[in-house]
């Protein structure tokens, strides 16, 4: 669905991806998880052409995105829905006028099946009472929400998700995790999702890709992800308190 | 046009090769600001559109009405200094009745679409280098751009429309308040009737100064949204960038509002 084939990144003088290569399989949770500043941000903007590699391709189906323009990106960019780390919810619109704002610029829906679509959307990421609101008095939590409320409210084919727990509590986290599990497993949306929060990626993930230094270090199922001997994913793992036995089994035998 | 990443240079290893770079640079800026202002002039063929009118009536408030106090304050005072220092001159010559004349000739040909113009770039325009680099900062025009959105059309070309029909109107306010300024200074410092005042002011008001000052402030117009939203558009860096593109588009607009003044004139006179 997704392939990187031999993608390089480099700004400056600093090269955030080197010669990265690998595939993303329709309908799969692909998560990408490693330490700041590794490239997995960079890899989702590549994927929807926010930016641009400085050597390699990255395809979307049998679509070159690295190198459409025009009238073909803007095709291939249709397929997507991007929830942004900050939710890049636009300030002077409500949260229901963001939400809609992908289907009054993009369909020929009129304002009831929009509104439909709309509270839906807004019931799935628990915000159904906070369509009236705007950016500014929402937590950044609830931003977020809106957020994915935006990216999925178009019923895209791919939902790229850049952080989608970050700063959000524990109890929304896990909600968050269920919806995008629920996209993939009843609509079979291909999920990528960038993220720390490994119980997150052991949870919903298909494969867990951990990136390192530029490089691709392991692209491994949820299973065999938690037993790696990698040692920068045993570091990931560790730092969470997830040990070898078991996802939710914490050093504090909590 | 948005500029997400640096442009790779080779480091220059002499004067000429630093020159050569920077020249490029300049010319890689002008074209790129050039295409914002072609995007959003190509994208005005869906000005009429329910959503895009809404938009621009909402740019029209935020750009002409809230711009109306602070360009009155100017433009009175304007009025007031030009008379002032035109008619202690005249007065020399006995000739103080004619301040009118140089007032309304000053407002009509140079000093209403420059001041309106200036105004306009500071406030309206830094505003908008602010947002659209806040915009750009917080990855709302990458939403946008996802969404297959164009930015030129949802956010420049509402907001040019605007600006296109504000900086003129601003202009024939600006001049009005003007000569009125300069009318209560030459009536109390200068005892010139007011009447006498009027009836010069109205025989040098020519015709072709008023379009000519007119089409100068339109054109201005389109100077101060395209800079403002070009240095929004290659804002990054967070707050410093945001403050760094709202200054740089300030400094740029006062720039070419002169220049672009300059050419405009010459063309006509």
């Amino acid at each position: 669905m997704i392939r990187f084939e031999n993608v390089t990144k480099v700004f400056g003088t600093r090269k955030v991806l080197d010669d990265v290569t690998y595939e993303i399989e329709k309908g799969e949770i692909f998560t990408i998880v490693g330490p700041s500043g590794t490239g997995k941000s960079v890899s989702l903007k590549h994927m929807i052409r926010l930016l641009t590699p400085t050597s390699g391709r990255v395809w979307v189906g049998d679509d070159c995105v690295s190198e459409a323009t025009g009238r073909d990106l803007s095709r291939i960019r249709s397929r997507f829905g991007y929830l942004f780390q900050s939710g890049a919810l636009l300030a002077w619109m409500d949260v229901y006028d963001n939400i809609a704002l992908p289907l009054r610029e993009k369909t020929r829906m009129t304002e009831g099946e929009i509104e439909r679509r709309v509270m839906d959307a807004l019931e799935k990421v628990g915000l159904e009472k906070d369509g009236a609101k705007f950016p500014s008095d929402l937590s950044g939590g609830m931003q977020k929400r809106a957020g994915l409320a935006r990216a999925i409210v178009t019923e895209p084919e791919i939902v790229l998700y850049d952080e989608p727990t970050s700063g959000l509590d524990p109890v929304t986290s896990r909600r968050i995790d269920e919806l995008i599990a629920d996209l993939a497993g009843r609509l079979g949306i291909t999920s990528v999702v960038v993220t720390h929060d490994l119980h997150s990626a052991l949870s919903i993930s298909s494969r867990i890709a951990m990136l390192g230094g530029g490089k691709v270090l392991s692209i491994q199922p949820p299973s065999d992800f938690i037993h790696s001997e990698i040692p920068q994913a045993r570091a990931f793992l560790d730092a969470q308190y997830i040990t070898r036995r078991g996802a939710w089994e914490t050093k504090t035998g909590v | 046009m948005i500029v997400r990443e640096p442009v790779p240079r080779a480091k220059p290893r002499s004067a000429v090769q630093r020159l050569g770079q920077a020249t490029l640079g300049s010319v890689g800026e002008i074209g790129r600001a050039a295409m914002i202002c072609v995007g959003a002039v190509a994208a005005m063929r869906h000005a009429f559109g329910k959503r895009s009118r809404g938009e621009i009536v909402r740019q029209l408030w935020q750009c002409a009405l809230k711009s109306i106090p602070v360009v009155s304050v100017v433009a009175f005072f304007i009025g007031m200094i030009l008379a002032l220092q035109i008619g202690i001159e005249l007065r020399v010559y006995n000739q103080e009745s004619l301040t009118g004349s140089a007032v309304m000739a000053s407002m009509l040909r140079e000093m209403g679409p420059f001041m309106a113009g200036l105004v306009l770039a500071a406030s309206v325009g830094a505003a908008m280098a602010a947002q659209v680099g806040t915009m750009m900062v917080n990855e709302e025009i990458a939403a946008l751009e996802i969404m297959d959105i164009d930015p030129l059309r949802f956010l420049v070309m509402p907001r040019m429309v605007a600006m296109a029909l504000t900086v003129p109107m601003m202009s024939f306010y600006t001049c009005a308040l003007g000569v009125l300024g300069g009318a209560v200074v030459s009536h109390t410092q200068l005892a010139v009737p007011w009447a006498t005042y009027f009836q010069n002011a109205m025989d040098f008001a020519s015709m072709k100064a008023l379009w000519v000052g007119l089409f100068k402030a339109f054109v201005f117009g389109f100077v101060i949204v395209t800079v403002s939203c070009y240095e929004g558009f290659r804002t990054s860096q967070g707050a410093v960038g945001v403050g760094r593109a709202t200054r740089q588009s300030v400094v740029t607009n006062f720039l070419l509002i002169l220049i672009v003044g300059y050419f405009v004139t010459r063309l006509f006179y």
